[in-house]
């Protein structure tokens, strides 16, 4: 595919290509994955429509797909993969999509408390390797207050299920995993 | 002592425009042997061509060289005026000029030098050229004729029409192929049977036409004109000489319960059978792995009753040589299989059906008499959902293709079904309508606006079960991808052509090329359509590329006219270029040694070995032996063979190194 027109401009589509390996041009709209989508009745634009917005790379569609809801609600069940006929990893641009719309300052308002929620989940890998619950929902509070007593209901239960250890799981190698966040952040602040 | 003419053409500007033609013209003239040497504007004109005669006659010519284009444009429009002066035309060969050189560099010196250079080359050639004479190659005038469906039901018919004689192979105990199946057909709703059987008795009624029904090609030897085939004539366990069709056998036969391979598992059929009513031939066959007397040792049912004596248990395979000069391959098509759409629970849920068994649903012969009843309760359904492109234009799924008819035929079958159930609602799934051809678009509009059938843009993600109905997930993408919940009663998925599952190893036995979905390769995609890469086979209907009935049609009578001009004449002729194994005088006979390396060289089987044998009939020594209609003249033997005793004519060791030499 070398010499495609995506390739000349420096245009959504192009850094999708750049950033994920995947093409967008190879969909050819036959909805199979928006069919499929357990969260398409949620989205603001169904996963097609996201994919023909940077395919058409017209002024405002670009900013209209990194603004949606959509690319926050996509789960990464990956069911538009295996349905789709033309082997679009519909994820992998989702994934790659928030991450623009955090540089690009472009999120959606509601998408809010799932960033927060992404952060909140992230944190404790960093520094213990591992996923932490309590922590984690702790976090999230802390960083979302409104949601302060959402869910507490089902915290006892969890706890004398053994679901929700006090302390954190700390690996082995947290050295290196801390190096993996610190490589990531770095090439993400040449951007 | 050699006495060459050259003939340099301008071709208008093309050459003359970048090489000084009269420098070149000059510089030939000087090439020792060469006794002529002119330049004119077109030399393929008229004038032109005189010249090269003129100048044959006059200056007793030995040999030409015509600098002008690429041999592949004009060598035989030179090589027929040399014959019309009365040289050989093999003395006359092509300096290519233009291509070589005019065309692909600049103006100047150098341009010219190299056109001298090309000319001196092609002199040197020219005077060690022989004399050579076409080959003559006798053609047997029968055609056999591969697969009994609508293509190769019209080739046969057209061959023999022609006045040949044409030997007819059907893999299955009836010819007339899917086409058989089908309901209706579109764009005019003609049903399938009423304009096919006629045609399937004129074949088997046809003097010229001979039939062998379930039967297989075993093998294919020889080459155009003279092709040898092994035909397998599978047990039919029934004497085709003695057999009535009374169809007493069937009725008696205790087995009854056999999927049936024609109703494409919608019905039912018995051990001994008859494919339908309308077979031809109409005698039946036993099918021996669900036959009880071939299970258990005992029933023989059928030949107690059969008043005829025309069942033999016993029977064997038979295989029969037959010598064809043609071959047609008509073998079809298949369509894509259950176990490859797991989210349309094909194979699952038993009211997902696909196409084909839709046709016999709607078919007035099928096991619902053409009542429209879901194969799991028999009930009217009330929606059908009808998903197009299952299979089709799917990467995933391997076929990255378009079926073609997909379109044409789930547009016929909403209609049919509308048809049929007035009140019913038919939803039609699809991606793009691709309905080109005669009165195909107006077909499909009038499925939409008359019949009333819902289309939805969109692919179907998943089907599963849901209180008796099918849930069919869907997206109407004119909607902006709105997903869109259907229950039905039925869904019938336009499943994707596929090539037959042994066209692979047809194709190795035919020795023609296919593509990476195992249709067969047509010679040129445009120009030569329905003949392959072998000389004397050639390709009708389906088994080339997915296509409809009229297409299967046109290019199986394309066929037909293909055979029936190679049939005009008794003999081929082709040109010389072939490997020959050098002769000697006593005692050598032959450098060749007998290794055989060439034997096991040849792509073309062309090689045969020759026992050298003295007055008395002792063999003094066994050589090898081009034999001239197979070799295509590649000559990989040449270069194989340690004590170069094979040579290629037009192309000798010789002619080659002087070229070089002359550099």
């Amino acid at each position: 595919m070398e010499g495609h027109p995506e390739d000349q401009d420096q245009s959504l589509m192009s850094r999708v290509r750049e950033g994920t390996g995947e093409s967008a041009y190879k969909c050819y709209q036959c909805g199979k994955c928006s069919a499929g989508c357990p969260l398409a009745l949620e989205m603001d634009y169904p996963p097609s429509q996201i994919l023909r917005m940077i395919q058409l790379g017209l002024p405002g569609l670009e900013e209209k797909a990194l603004g949606s809801l959509s690319i926050w609600l996509c789960l990464a069940c990956e069911t538009c993969v295996a349905r789709c006929p033309k082997e679009v990893d519909l994820p992998k641009i989702m994934d790659f999509l928030r991450q623009e719309s955090l540089r690009r300052g472009l999120t959606h308002p509601t998408a809010k408390n799932i960033i927060k929620f992404h952060r909140a989940f992230l944190d404790p890998v960093k520094y213990t390797g591992r996923a932490f619950e309590v922590g984690l929902i702790a976090d999230y509070k802390a960083r979302n207050p409104i949601s302060a007593f959402q869910d507490v209901l089902i915290a006892p239960k969890m706890f004398f299920k053994g679901k929700l250890s006090l302390a954190p799981h700390m690996i082995k190698g947290r050295g290196e995993i801390g190096r993996i966040f610190e490589r990531a952040m770095k090439k993400e602040s040449k951007k | 002592m050699a006495r060459i003419g050259v003939f340099i053409c301008h071709c208008g500007e093309n050459i003359a425009g970048t090489v000084d033609v009269f420098k070149v013209a000059e510089a030939a003239g000087k090439f020792p042997g060469v006794v002529h040497s002119v330049e004119y504007k077109y030399m393929c004109s008229d004038p032109g061509q005189t010249m090269i005669k003129d100048a044959i006659k006059e200056k007793k010519l030995t040999g030409v060289v015509v600098a002008a284009c690429s041999p592949r444009m004009h060598e035989p429009t030179f090589r027929r005026a040399c014959a019309e002066a009365g040289l050989n035309p093999f003395l006359c060969e092509m300096a290519n000029i233009r291509e070589h050189c005019s065309w692909v560099h600049e103006k100047g010196e150098a341009t010219t030098q190299k056109a001298i250079e090309l000319i001196r080359i092609m002199v040197e050639k020219v005077k060690r050229n022989k004399p050579l004479y076409s080959i003559k190659v006798p053609v047997t005038k029968t055609a056999l004729v591969l697969g009994g469906g609508i293509a190769g039901i019209q080739a046969a018919l057209d061959i023999a029409n022609a006045g040949h004689q044409v030997i007819l192979v059907e893999r299955s105990p009836s010819i007339g192929g899917h086409m058989l199946q089908l309901s209706e057909t579109f764009p005019t709703l003609d049903c399938s049977q009423c304009i096919l059987t006629p045609r399937m008795v004129e074949v088997a009624q046809h003097p010229k036409i001979t039939l062998y029904t379930y039967s297989e090609l075993e093998s294919l030897d020889g080459f155009i004109g003279n092709f040898k085939a092994r035909i397998r004539r599978k047990a039919r366990g029934v004497d085709e000489k003695l057999c009535t069709g009374c169809g007493v056998c069937i009725q008696k036969c205790p087995q009854k319960k056999i999927p049936s391979e024609f109703d494409a598992g919608m019905g039912k059929r018995t051990a001994i059978y008859v494919p339908c009513p309308q077979s031809v031939p109409n005698q039946p066959v036993i099918d021996r792995e669900h036959c009880t007397y071939y299970i258990k040792g005992k029933c023989k049912i059928c030949e107690k009753f059969c008043e005829r004596k025309a069942i033999r248990l016993d029977q064997q395979d038979e295989i029969i040589e037959v010598n064809v000069g043609a071959v047609v391959a008509a073998t079809g098509f298949d369509i894509l299989h259950s176990k490859d759409f797991p989210e349309y629970g094909y194979g699952k849920y038993p009211d997902v059906i696909d196409g084909l068994q839709f046709e016999r649903l709607a078919s007035a012969s099928g096991p619902t008499l053409g009542a429209i009843k879901r194969p799991s309760d028999g009930k009217e359904p009330e929606t059908v959902v009808f998903i197009a492109c299952a299979g089709s234009r799917d990467d995933a799924k391997g076929i990255p293709y378009c079926s073609k008819i997909c379109c044409m035929y789930t547009a016929k079958h909403a209609m049919l079904y509308k048809h049929k159930v007035h009140n019913g609602k038919a939803y039609v799934f699809y991606m793009d309508i691709r309905a080109g051809g005669k009165n195909y678009e107006e077909f499909v509009r009038r499925a939409i606006e008359e019949d009333g059938a819902v289309y939805l843009r969109g692919r179907v993600s998943r089907i599963y079960e849901e209180d008796g109905k099918l849930i069919v997930k869907g997206v109407d993408t004119l909607l902006g991808a709105q997903p869109v919940e259907i229950k039905a009663d039925m869904v019938v998925l336009a499943t994707a052509i596929v090539a037959n599952q042994d066209a692979e190893s047809l194709a190795q036995k035919l020795r023609v090329s296919y593509d990476p979905y195992h249709f067969l390769s047509e010679a040129h995609p445009k120009l030569r359509p329905v003949e392959t890469n072998t000389a004397g086979i050639f390709l009708a209907g389906a088994c080339q590329a997915p296509k409809d009935i009229p297409e299967a049609v046109a290019q199986a009578s394309g066929a037909a006219a293909k055979v029936a001009g190679l049939f005009s004449s008794s003999e081929l002729s082709r040109e010389p270029v072939i490997a020959v194994v050098n002769r000697l005088p006593p005692p050598v006979f032959s450098t060749c040694t007998g290794c055989f390396l060439c034997e096991k060289a040849c792509p073309y089987q062309a090689i045969e070995r020759e026992e050298i044998k003295d007055r008395k009939g002792n063999v003094i020594k066994v050589v090898a032996k081009v034999n001239p209609g197979l070799c295509q003249g590649c000559g990989t033997c040449v270069a194989l063979c340690r004590v170069k005793a094979i040579d290629l004519q037009g192309f000798t060791n010789e002619q080659v190194y002087c070229e070089l030499m002359a550099l």
